[in-house]
């Protein structure tokens, strides 16, 4: 027996080989794409934040039983996370020596012949000469080697160099996803049109750095938004266009340029990119207290909620005594019904309405706990009012008064640093182009033995693609020919 | 003619075709229910070869022609709207059908497929009477979101993928079915007119081998489009996952093919295992699915 230390180190050699051999690396694919199954069948925070609060409000104790094994967050789970992080390890260790096998593959002499050659493919015996057969294998590119009395012929290596290829591009592909998630960022911003957009990490509504990405390095662009126009179909209510101009301006001192952004054109900046990815409607509305002071004025956000921009909101205004909050939802087309009450008939401005609930005391802006800011929590409030106000209108309450001034758009920014990309689609790229190699490729061996005068002659198909025996019978009738 | 009309003259064109489907179908059932009857009787030389040789030439014939009305179809369709026909669920299946039928077609012309034609006449005739009953869409412009290059590349090379995926999932499952008839003893006459299990395990295997690299392209091409729509390649979306999931079952089953040596039962079944969840991508997503890729408009 040897000394337990020795037991340790072939403990992990074992564990190591068994990780890295291919079938592990194959294993660990399926359970992959297994374990990715439950994130395409409940929503995802990342995707559909909304959908998850639903599950939680319609079944608290299941939602949080579900979520206690990350199945709204089934991507960034750690079980998930450990099992693409074994099937990286299991790939490389699996990939990198075979790569080195497949690379001497290529320069390899072909196999000399079987003692017995009517044991392999398309076996028959001619009337020929050894050396007819030969200039026939060298007229076809073959791989010769001559033994002797036989020869050993092979065809399509360069099948080897597709499987090289291939897998090599595997851990490319790896290696710009893991660049992307630790020197990326993206972010998002709100923005309505007429304002403009700085990058600087306060501009963002919300921002995720990769790990090794500093805020600080964000590139000095700006982005103003000058006029989005949206169109829809008046039949279906789809979006039919987007189209957003901006000015933007690509670090400090540098010219002004004009440019249009629309969903499939994004705005470069080096390696980052500005997307358009959602938009909306910011109500105009000016409160006064009823001194006619005003006290808070300007667009605010609101969020759609449906296609046809059904928004809700929330107008905070801290500087009132008592404070007040309005909880609205924005209509852009009022329209009612006795089911839904009131909600939007179609996604522009043709009949734009403002339903605001006003709500005093204390808004709790000052606890230090993030807060939403299109929602308010209502708890320790009271209401005391309820309105619907068209453009231009101004509704009185107990404490003041709040005038609905007109409707901007407003723009979804995205901003992302992806700096793997590349290296992902080349990797892709060049995957597809390996695998085409190694599977359409005929990687064969020819073998001829001159046995009583007569040419025994059979073949062998690596990879078991079709046309070996008919390229044999064609060889050996060539031969008898010559003879 | 207005893109009205066209609309119009698309959805005829289609109902035509579902026509001339069916009566291929009745030709390719005429054919198949001879050889079984002539099998009831007994001996197999009581099969009349010529008769039902003549039906299948027919049934072939007919299935060209509606393949071709099918065609015209669906370019009418896109003419409708200026832009190419497949950017929604009935779209996406008027052109699936198309491919699958041309898949047929073409492969028919290197082996002989006749006997294919009865399940393939059949499984035509529900995807396109599914479409024109549950999926049919109004022709419309596109969303912003499709308004892309990609969307003739990408979707193109998901169908055509598909087409070919359903054929070999087709032989596939007539290699598990034959395969079962041969252990239990016998083929049945008509069985007999079918090819032999190395044909079938070799056709359905060099079918998938054939168009894995146009779905990895197709994968690719999406990553690349939504890069450029959505600001990231790869988001998990169910439809990407369930595309990556068909992805990585067609990859083990080429490995387990070439290099482990499977072939066969297993192989079969692998196969239809990945065919399955290409056909669950497409109908789960669209139907009872959420995230991006829901443009079925249902």
């Amino acid at each position: 027996m040897s000394a337990p230390e020795l037991q340790g180190i072939s403990l992990l050699r074992y564990l190591w080989r068994q990780l890295t051999s291919m079938r592990t690396a194959l294993i660990l694919l399926l359970i992959l794409g297994l374990a990715s199954i439950p994130g395409s069948l409940f929503p995802q925070r990342t995707q559909s934040p909304l959908k998850v609060r639903e599950y939680f409000e319609s079944d608290p104790t299941g939602a949080k039983w579900m979520d206690r094994f990350y199945l709204f967050d089934v991507y960034g789970s750690p079980w998930f996370s450990a099992i693409y992080i074994l099937l990286f390890i299991s790939l490389i260790g699996c990939v990198v020596p075979r790569s080195w096998h497949y690379f001497r593959e290529i320069f390899k002499a072909p196999a000399s012949a079987p003692s017995s050659l009517s044991a392999m493919e398309g076996f028959q015996e001619v009337d020929g000469e050894l050396s007819s057969a030969e200039r026939w294998l060298k007229s076809k590119h073959f791989r010769i080697v001559r033994e002797g009395n036989s020869i050993a012929a092979e065809k399509g290596y360069i099948r080897e160099t597709g499987n090289l290829v291939f897998h090599l591009s595997l851990i490319v592909v790896l290696l710009g996803i893991a660049g992307s998630s630790v020197f990326g960022m993206r972010g998002e911003a709100i923005v309505n049109v007429g304002e403009r957009f700085i990058n600087t990490p306060t501009s963002y509504d919300n921002l995720t750095p990769g790990r090794f990405f500093s805020i600080s390095n964000l590139p000095p662009f700006t982005i103003k938004a000058d006029n989005f126009d949206a169109t829809y179909n008046p039949e279906t209510n789809a979006p039919e266009n987007y189209e957003l101009k901006v000015t933007i301006q690509d670090g400090i001192g540098t010219p002004e340029v004009k440019r249009l952004v629309r969903v499939n054109e994004p705005l470069t900046f080096g390696s980052t990119r500005v997307y358009l990815q959602a938009n909306g409607y910011s109500p105009l509305v000016t409160v006064k207290d009823l001194n006619g002071a005003v006290k808070f004025e300007g667009p605010v956000p609101f969020l759609p909620q449906d296609a046809n921009l059904t928004s809700i909101g929330a107008i905070k205004v801290p500087d009132m005594d008592p404070q007040v909050g309005f909880v609205g939802s924005f209509l852009p087309t009022a329209a009612r019904d006795k089911v839904r009450g009131g909600f939007s008939s179609f996604p522009e401005l043709l009949d734009p309405r403002l339903l605001v609930s006003v709500w005093k005391g204390d808004l709790k802006m000052d606890t230090g706990v993030p807060q939403s800011v299109y929602r308010i929590d209502t708890e320790d409030m009271e209401r005391i009012g309820l309105w619907a106000l068209s453009i231009g209108e101004t509704y009185q309450f107990e404490v003041g008064s709040i005038t609905f001034n007109g409707v901007i758009p407003w723009v979804n920014l995205q901003v992302v640093r992806d700096p793997g990309k590349q290296y992902a689609l080349i990797g892709s790229i060049l995957a597809i182009i390996g695998l085409m190699i190694s599977l359409f490729v005929r990687q064969r061996r020819i073998w001829v033995r001159e046995v009583n005068g007569k040419l025994e002659i059979a073949g062998l198909a690596l990879n078991r693609l079709p046309g070996l025996e008919d390229e044999i019978n064609k060889m050996a009738n060539e031969i008898k020919e010559k003879k | 003619m207005t893109k009205t009309d066209w609309a119009y003259v698309s959805n005829d064109l289609v109902y035509g075709a579902l026509f001339i489907y069916t009566i291929s179908f009745i030709f390719y059932t005429y054919e198949t229910a001879f050889a079984v009857r002539a099998n009831k009787e007994g001996a197999s030389s009581a099969i009349d070869r010529t008769t039902t040789l003549k039906s299948s030439k027919i049934a072939t014939t007919v299935f060209v022609v509606a393949t071709l009305v099918l065609f015209l179809g669906v370019i009418a369709r896109g003419v409708s709207a200026s832009r190419v026909p497949w950017s929604n669920m009935y779209e996406y299946s008027i052109s699936g059908a198309l491919t699958f039928a041309l898949a047929y077609l073409i492969v028919g012309r290197k082996y002989d497929l006749r006997w294919l034609g009865l399940p393939i006449s059949i499984a035509v005739l529900l995807i396109l009477g599914t479409a024109i009953t549950l999926l049919y869409r109004p022709s419309a412009p596109l969303v912003p979101a499709l308004q892309s290059t990609w969307l003739v590349v990408h979707v193109a090379a998901a169908i055509l993928s598909g087409g070919v995926f359903l054929l070999s999932n087709t032989v596939a499952a007539t290699y598990l079915w034959l395969d079962r008839m041969e252990r239990k003893g016998e083929r049945t006459p008509f069985a007999k007119r079918l090819p032999s299990l190395e044909m079938l395990d070799q056709l359905s295997y060099r079918l998938v081998a054939f168009v894995f690299p146009l779905w990895t392209f197709a994968v690719i091409a999406g990553a690349i489009w939504a890069e450029a729509a959505w600001g990231r390649y790869w988001g998990w979306d169910p439809k990407e996952t369930w595309a990556f999931i068909t992805w990585i079952l067609y990859a083990a089953y080429l490995h387990a093919r070439v290099t482990a040596g499977w072939k066969g039962r297993k192989a079969a079944w692998l196969c239809l295992l990945a065919g399955s969840t290409y056909l669950f991508n497409y109908v789960y997503v669209n139907v009872w699915g959420t995230g991006r890729h829901t443009y079925s408009g249902l």
